[in-house]
């Protein structure tokens, strides 16, 4: 039995899913028999987690400070194990457009793209390279802001009278924004849950989203949330599915991943080609989220996995 | 807040959420167990990362332009207690006590004395239910009149609180463009002949005529007229809801629906949220006898009575006989925080932006560039500390998407120059990036000037489905 405190909220536009994913972690760790503070991360977080004095913080943080590595950073300082990755594999996550680079370098299949920062707009002038990148990607073009956990800012550009709004959209969530071949394929999540020990990751079985057929906003259902329905095991052949959890996994383990991450791939309706999107550094742990329902899909209960989670917390410090 | 945070049937924005009747094939007991016992009218389509976004409306630090709130701060204190003194000296028992369903007899009273000062003679106590706020009245009438699958007629943008009512009830909601006049009438009688064509007949239409939410416009004496014959050529209800009425700034009263019909086809909502306190959750109904049995015998089933603490409080402070020097001290200070919200946008926002000018109630709506997204932009505004209502939420249809709506009550003169100045650097800076992007000259944002009252026929106006459909799928 620890003292764990639950970091959550924050300033982040996921602050509500962080609160919920929040509360239900508590009630885990409480059934587990562990003394629980639930922080919600403000300007007296460093003061809070002093006078909580923990053995272990649970970072159930969703976007923003508690993804981007700069909460674990603080964690780093005060000297308290905490749950999920790292503070250079959060960094990783959490940068789609750096994410995309490392996949390339290491030969891991993510769909073609270029990234630019506000600035190459406005000081470099970088829209009078839009027709190639347009020619390259071919329309539709997916547009997105570079680090937003979250459906938000996500366009789709289908020809070229729409590129500059989505990108001024895109630009509303953060100064980089991601312009992505859009891939007309099925949905997949792989969640990575690390070993009872700490070591020896595992792929969960696979979630398809599957967008509502009658839903208004069909194009975008996708990425729409509430248009969507998940089904876990995603029904696919026994080499696709293994190909996806090895993607995955590869993701997972060049990014130097620990605890746990959602790897989200698309599954090309002509070719079958896989390709690798993202990864979530942290993953949501609602009553709705995939990660959870994946883990249960292979045996492991809601609370094993917060257990689980809390141990890796422990091992990664000792070995650190 | 009002009920724009009300919205909560849904899953999350995070990593997805089974839609309440999804039925996944995992093992996911915590879902299942309750998904599958779901009705089907809460599986409403509503944006859940906008109810994230809104959430975030409420942080201490930022100065909410979002809400839709009345300025109780201006409530004596001494007042208050008086009257609590008041109901626990002489009705203590009865203040704790269940009461009639349609309300207690001098609550019923006072709401004739505010309808009169309306201008709404000729309605008595008898006519009156009382409510729990005005919402409820949105939702009995829905429930007493609206199957699934049944047309609501709406103004375009409405009310964003009544969006989730009419979604809750499965309604068919058809929204009517508005200009500075309100409801099109034009445009009404076009979407009325089409519904007849196909067969569909509107159970009733819901209308803010008077310093409308969201748009902050008014509509005309002659449109007032109209809609009325119309209501009564094709024997459909009229749901007036007036909230602001009072709340007049300048210009002359005009006649309410009611007034004019005399209440044969208008069901009129009242409240006492925007001349008193939202806090106390009253609200009334005054409609046709066989549509207010109906509305009483669905309350039963809802609440089977308002406060009783509610009432007996709006009694007292009727007995005191100032409520309307209170009304026209809010007005005052309504008054001076529009003109305040009105010089900064004209000071602050791009020379393409334009807005209502409201001669009353609590809201201003600006249309900006068609290429800027509110949603989207509210993300950023957020980052500099202020929050709005994106226009999206108005509609049921995925127009408005580059409107916002602007609350002037809930904040002072000082924080609305300050919120309009932050959202005036956002604004510049997407309008300027827009004109990098498009290789047009970055448009340096200049002041603009308000439009004239006789311009503002384009001011609510909004593009085409097809338009706006464009700029959805950008």
């Amino acid at each position: 039995m620890s003292r764990v405190a639950v970091l959550q909220g924050g300033r982040s536009l996921e602050r509500q899913v962080s609160l919920r994913s929040g509360a239900r972690v508590q009630d885990a760790l409480k059934r587990l028999g562990h003394e629980v503070v639930a922080i919600d991360a403000g300007p007296d977080l460093v003061q809070r987690l002093r006078s909580a004095n923990p053995d272990v913080a649970f970072v159930a943080m969703h976007g923003g400070d508690g993804e981007d590595g700069t909460v674990q950073e603080i964690l780093e300082c005060l000297g308290i194990p905490y749950t999920g990755s790292g503070i250079a594999a959060c960094m990783r996550c959490m940068d789609k457009v750096l994410a995309k680079h490392l996949m390339r370098e290491a030969g891991i299949p993510t769909p073609d793209f270029y990234a630019f920062a506000q600035s190459a707009f406005q000081e470099l002038g970088a829209a009078e390279s839009l027709p190639e990148i347009e020619q390259r990607l071919t329309f539709p073009i997916v547009v997105k802001p570079a680090s937003q956990g979250s459906a938000l800012g996500i366009k789709f550009a289908r020809s070229a009278q729409d590129v500059p709004a989505a990108l001024v959209a895109a630009l509303s969530y953060d100064r980089r924004v991601l312009l992505e071949r859009y891939i007309d394929g099925r949905d997949l999540a792989v969640g990575i849950l690390d070993g009872v020990d700490g070591q020896g990751a595992q792929a969960l079985p696979i979630v398809e989203a599957i967008p509502e057929a009658d839903s208004f906003y069909d194009f975008e259902a996708r990425y729409r949330i509430g248009a969507t329905r998940f089904v876990c095991p995603a029904e696919l052949d026994d080499a696709t599915a293994d190909r996806a959890q090895e993607l995955a996994l590869a993701v997972y383990t060049s990014f130097g991943c620990s605890g746990f991450a959602r790897v989200d791939l698309m599954l090309d309706n002509v070719s079958g080609d896989l390709t690798v999107l993202e990864a979530n550094a942290i993953p949501g742990l609602t009553e709705t989220s995939l990660i959870p329902q994946a883990a249960e899909a292979a045996g492991i209960s809601f609370d094993a996995l917060i257990s689980r989670l809390i141990n890796q917390a422990f091992c990664a410090s000792e070995r650190a | 807040m009002d009920a724009m945070s009300e919205k909560d049937q849904q899953s999350e924005s995070r990593d997805g959420g089974v839609g309440s009747g999804a039925r996944p094939r995992s093992a996911a007991r915590d879902i299942e167990r309750y998904a599958s016992l779901f009705a089907q009218r809460t599986q409403v389509m509503t944006s859940s990362a906008m109810r994230d976004l809104m959430a975030i409306t409420e942080r201490s630090e930022i100065i909410s332009l979002a809400g839709g709130l009345p300025d109780t701060a201006s409530f004596p204190p001494e007042t208050f207690a008086a009257l609590m003194t008041t109901i626990a000296q002489s009705s203590c028992a009865r203040a704790l006590q269940y009461g009639p369903t349609e309300g207690l007899m001098t609550v019923r009273q006072a709401i004739v004395e505010v309808m009169a000062a309306e201008g709404i003679t000729g309605v008595g106590a008898d006519d009156v239910l009382v409510t729990t706020g005005g919402q409820q009245v949105i939702d009995l009438v829905c429930k007493t009149l609206i199957d699934p699958g049944d047309v609501i007629v709406a103004e375009a943008p409405t009310y964003p609180g009544a969006v989730p009512a009419f979604s809750a009830y499965q309604a068919d909601v058809v929204q009517i463009e508005m200009d500075a006049d309100g409801m099109r009438i034009d445009l009404l009688e076009q979407a009325l002949a089409r519904l007849d064509q196909e067969g569909r007949r509107p159970k009733f239409i819901y209308t803010i005529p008077t310093f409308q939410n969201p748009g902050g416009v008014t509509m005309s004496l002659p449109r007032r007229r109209r809609l009325v014959e119309i209501a009564a050529e094709r024997e459909l209800l009229v749901l007036e809801d007036n909230p602001y009425g009072l709340l007049r700034f300048e210009g002359e009263p005009l006649p309410t629906l009611r007034t004019l019909d005399g209440g044969i086809y208008v069901i009129y909502l009242g409240t006492f949220s925007k001349i008193l306190s939202p806090g106390l959750r009253l609200g009334w109904a005054v409609a046709p006898a066989p549509v207010l049995d109906k509305l009483n015998v669905a309350k039963q089933s809802v609440d089977l009575c308002s406060s009783s603490v509610s009432q007996y409080f709006v009694a007292a402070y009727f007995a005191q006989g100032r409520w309307r020097e209170y009304v026209a001290s809010l007005t005052s200070i309504y008054r001076r925080r529009r003109d305040a919200m009105l010089e900064a946008l004209t000071e602050h926002l791009p020379s393409e932006a334009h807005w209502t000018t409201p001669q009353g109630g609590l809201f201003v709506w600006a249309t900006l560039p068609d290429y800027i997204d509110t949603t989207d932009l509210l993300a950023r505004a957020l980052a500099e500390n202020v929050a709005f209502v994106p226009g999206r939420a108005a509609f049921m249809d995925g127009r408005g998407a580059s409107s916002l709506r602007l609350n002037f009550s809930g904040v002072g003169e000082d924080d609305i120059r300050e919120g309009i100045r932050r959202i005036g650097k956002v604004v510049a800076e997407q309008v300027s990036l827009y004109g990098t992007l498009t290789g047009t000259p970055a448009a340096i944002p200049q002041p603009s000037v308000s439009p004239a009252p006789e311009q503002l026929g384009s001011v609510v106006h909004l593009d085409d489905r097809r338009d706006s459909e464009r700029r959805r799928e950008a």
